[in-house]
């Protein structure tokens, strides 16, 4: 039925779509459209990617020599701050639930919004206000603690700047709280007629798994900020040592949270993967409901392993073995996963399209950054490589390797459902390829100096480490110029006005039957769901029938004929 | 160390090779299994790339078999990842009785050693050839880490409380010491190294020098100064425990819970007298929190332990 082909007509920029359906800020700031709010999280992480990059940029510049010359050590601590800070917290964690998920959970379900729309755009501001504290924070004076904020040091010893900082991580939290409500009660509560769980795309397994996490897990960090705001305000020891407290108990609660942080931003991208695989191999994901679970296995598991981060801190030598046990568990869900999405792709239909480059090039990059936390999970080893360079290699082979790659791949995937859009699928290779080999230059070198023992947070350091932080700076400037080419492309899309048709990548699931962009109510009659999302050897049965008995043709059709 | 490029750290105590020989394994392991996968999906990209857009391959059911295959090879290959690793840990968690004892002081942003014998240096750590060493570790203001690469081991300095490490170096030469976990504004010029001596050379170096005081005899000096000792008597009789004997040993609190009298207890109880206290004393010693250094407070805590010593 709906291919590209079928309704790429001029009329196109006269439908109603949730784009021109109103105008103004007004329209956008007090918008109650899921697929608004996503784009409002759009720009918002967008604009906290480019901060958080440019301090990346300056980070790389300073490790170029081994000396102190392009910024004082203060400076320095800052810029490592603040980078992750802003990448960590205001685009990792929303990019993927806030930005895809928004606009296309309840799409993929059949629903025409999320459960509770107002509490949507509410987590928007929670974001909003958050960002704001810490921008604020950072342009008055800046916060030098490492976005892990380890006490004593950031509640005695450093800035007057941190409480803000830590008062704008606390609010953005409750974003994703609300964020995580939201997606649970949509999925289950609003999915459309026959569309049962194991129909669900992957995608929405996914986002309902990190959704639970998000509930399970942020309120921890909110209580931990609170406890440190206790503190400094009324000296009930918690965590000072001068006050009784134990700054060793602070570690354990940030780590609560923040390590089943990780897969709030790693698992929604297992989700995008699997969608994206299974659409250009023309398959059904090998063992859905295998690679379903793992990320439920996951999300669970995640919240048994935060002692990992604490073998060096002296807690109890039994506690670090079982820490270091359940971590290794996770290997294998994970494995699972990519054993599977590598299976799909056997007597498929593979067509090397950008997404699927950066498909391509996520599991790669997060087959590394999985298998170096092996070596981080086996304690003798750890002990030598905590808090080196290779701990930095590590998770940014997760975290962009994996999570921004997987993003990137949503990102160029539904795009033209996004924009009604398409872009220079040449310029997208191109800038995959720079950001997949820039990316690897970058992080590589940076396992050996780990190994090496080069600390991380160092702005000076031995002369015989400069040879590898060369090469990680070079890697750095190809992988700039990766995403700068990424940003021009996407942008300059908006403007070459070539329309996608409703499903360019002949794709299947709900949102490939409406039209690009979407109508501001997704869909004018309530689907009924016959098949799977990943129906796709039946190039005529469509996943699912519209409502209205007598009418024969999909949804986008109807659309179509009331506007012509 | 003169290398410009190096790819691998000297190896430099009984630890060294234990912690690479683990990490050539999952090197190995690790260069498998990344391979394997990546040949697969270049094969499978290939050999089923797609030739016609009309292209509608045939489903596959999955197999419960091979999913549970391979959940299976990665769990068992973890888990004997695991149990090396922990077993190595293990045997590199207790510091052997025969280890000589030097104590760290970490504050931003320098690293203050006492040796026994009385002998101090900054941001420099002596030890001798083929003789395990034990570090106390103690924080005057943040968090720290005292970390030799070429030992392959680190432990982090916290501040109110010790933390003990130990190695064993094999090879005479000059490492790098840093320090790993961030600390503040001068972090990354927390460094310093360890000189590892023969040990007679290591001998003569600790006889040079001036300071004639042992920690032991500067302990004592401090012990009286402070008057500890018109409470704490060498008989039962005082207003305060008697302290020869109890390093090491339980001693019953007045809640009725039993502890054992360790540095971090010794430590604890000068600093907050009130916490725990022995049972059948009243609680009325003053606190000395924020009178003593940290040197200082290891050096009363070598006293008290040379008390229980000459039994």
């Amino acid at each position: 039925m709906t291919t590209d082909t079928a309704i790429t007509t001029p009329t196109d920029s006269r439908r109603v779509h949730y784009l021109n359906a109103s105008y103004g800020i007004k329209s956008w700031l007090l918008t109650l459209d899921h697929k608004r709010i996503g784009i409002l999280y759009l720009v918002m992480t967008t604009v906290f990617f480019i901060i958080g990059g440019v301090f990346a940029t300056l980070i790389r510049l300073e490790l170029l020599t081994p000396q102190a010359d392009v910024v004082e050590a203060a400076t320095y601590n800052k810029l490592f701050t603040m980078h992750g800070v802003a990448m960590i917290f205001f685009f990792l964690i929303p990019a993927v639930p806030a930005v895809l998920g928004n606009f296309l959970l309840p799409i993929q379900i059949g629903a025409r919004d999320v459960a509770f729309p107002k509490i949507n755009l509410l987590s928007w501001y929670c974001f909003m206000a958050g960002g704001t504290l810490a921008t604020v924070a950072i342009i008055m004076g800046g916060v030098d603690t490492g976005w892990t904020f380890y006490t004593p040091y950031s509640s005695t010893y450093s800035s007057f700047y941190v409480p803000l900082a830590l008062t704008g991580v606390f609010i953005n939290g409750f974003s994703s709280i609300l964020t995580g409500v939201n997606f649970l009660t949509t999925v289950h509560k609003m999915r459309a007629p026959g569309m049962t769980w194991f129909r669900l795309p992957l995608f929405v397994w996914a986002q309902y798994a990190t959704s639970i996490i998000m509930i399970l897990g942020t309120p921890v960090i909110a209580i931990t900020l609170l406890l440190v705001a206790l503190e400094n305000v009324f000296g009930i020891g918690i965590f000072n040592p001068d006050l009784g407290g134990d700054p060793i108990l602070f570690q354990h609660m940030f780590w609560f949270y923040s390590h089943p942080a990780v897969y709030i931003m790693i698992v929604p991208g297992f989700g995008v993967i699997s969608d994206v695989i299974a659409c250009f191999a023309r398959k059904r994901i090998y063992g859905y409901s295998f690679v379903a679970f793992s990320s439920l296995a996951i999300a669970l598991l995640g919240f048994l392993v935060w002692g990992h981060h604490m073998f060096t801190t002296g807690q109890s030598m039994y506690a670090s073995m079982v820490f270091s046990f359940l971590s290794f568990l996770i290997a294998v869900p994970t494995a699972v996963k990519i054993f599977n999405w590598t299976a799909t792709l056997y007597k498929g239909s593979v067509s090397m399209e950008c997404p699927m480059y950066y498909a391509m090039g996520f599991i790669g990059l997060f087959l590394i950054g999985g298998l170096t936390g092996l070596f981080l999970s086996t304690i003798a080893i750890d002990i030598h490589l905590h808090d080196t360079y290779f701990v930095v290699a590590h998770f940014h082979f997760v975290m962009v390797g994996g999570m921004v790659m997987a993003y990137l791949a949503g990102l160029h995937f539904w795009w033209p459902k996004i924009t009604g859009c398409t872009y220079s699928e040449g310029w997208a290779k191109v800038s995959a390829v720079l950001i997949f080999f820039g990316f690897n230059l970058t992080f590589l070198p940076q396992f050996v100096l780990g190994y090496l023992g080069m600390p991380r947070r160092y702005h000076v350091y031995p002369e015989e480490f400069q040879v590898l932080n060369v090469m990680s700076t070079a890697g750095a400037t190809i992988l700039a110029a990766g995403y700068a080419v990424l940003f021009t492309y996407l942008i300059l899309s908006l403007f070459m006005n070539r329309r996608a048709g409703p499903n360019p990548w002949r794709a299947k699931g709900l949102e490939w039957e409406i039209p690009s962009p979407p109508g501001p109510h997704n869909f004018d009659v309530t689907p009924i769901v016959t098949a799977e999302a990943y129906a796709y050897d039946e190039e005529d049965v469509t996943p699912a029938t519209p409502g209205a008995p007598d009418e024969g043709s999909p949804i986008p059709r109807e659309a179509e004929r009331t506007e012509a | 160390m003169s290398d410009n490029f190096p790819l691998f750290p000297e190896q430099a105590s009984t630890f060294a090779w234990q912690v690479d020989y683990l990490y050539f394994l999952l090197l190995g392991l690790s260069a498998f299994f990344a391979v394997a996968v990546v040949f697969f999906l270049v094969l499978f990209s290939f050999k089923y790339r797609r030739r016609s857009e009309d292209e509608r391959p045939r489903p596959i059911e999955g197999s419960v078999a091979l999913e549970v295959t391979w959940s299976i090879i990665p769990l068992i290959l973890s888990l004997a990842v695991f149990s090396l690793g922990a077993g190595a840990f293990f045997r590199m968690y207790r510091a052997p009785e025969n280890a000589i004892d030097i104590y760290v002081v970490g504050k931003q942003w320098m690293w203050k050693i006492q040796h026994p014998e009385g002998k101090r240096e900054i941001n420099e750590l002596h030890v001798p050839v083929n003789q395990p060493v034990r570090l106390t570790l103690a924080s005057e203001d943040v968090i720290h880490s005292f970390f030799i690469p070429a030992f392959r081991t680190k432990k982090d300095v916290v501040p109110g409380r010790y933390n003990t490490m130990w190695f064993e170096a094999t090879k005479v030469g000059e490492y790098h010491l840093f320090c790993a976990e961030y600390c503040g504004t001068q972090h990354s010029g927390m460094v310093g190294r360890v000189v590892v001596m023969e040990q007679e050379e290591f001998q003569n170096w600790l006889s040079g020098g001036v300071s004639g005081e042992t920690m032991v005899e500067a302990g004592a000096r401090q012990f009286q100064q402070l008057g500890c000792e018109t409470c704490h008597k060498e008989s039962d009789q005082g207003r305060g425990p008697k302290l020869s004997g109890i390093y090491g040993h339980l001693v019953k609190l007045t809640t009725g819970q039993e502890v054992v009298a360790d540095e971090d207890y010794l430590r604890n109880s000068i600093l907050d007298p009130g916490s725990q206290v022995v049972g059948g004393y009243k609680p009325i010693m003053p606190t000395f929190q924020g009178q003593l250094s940290e040197e200082t407070l290891l050096q009363i805590i070598s006293y008290i332990r040379s008390l229980s010593d000459s039994e």
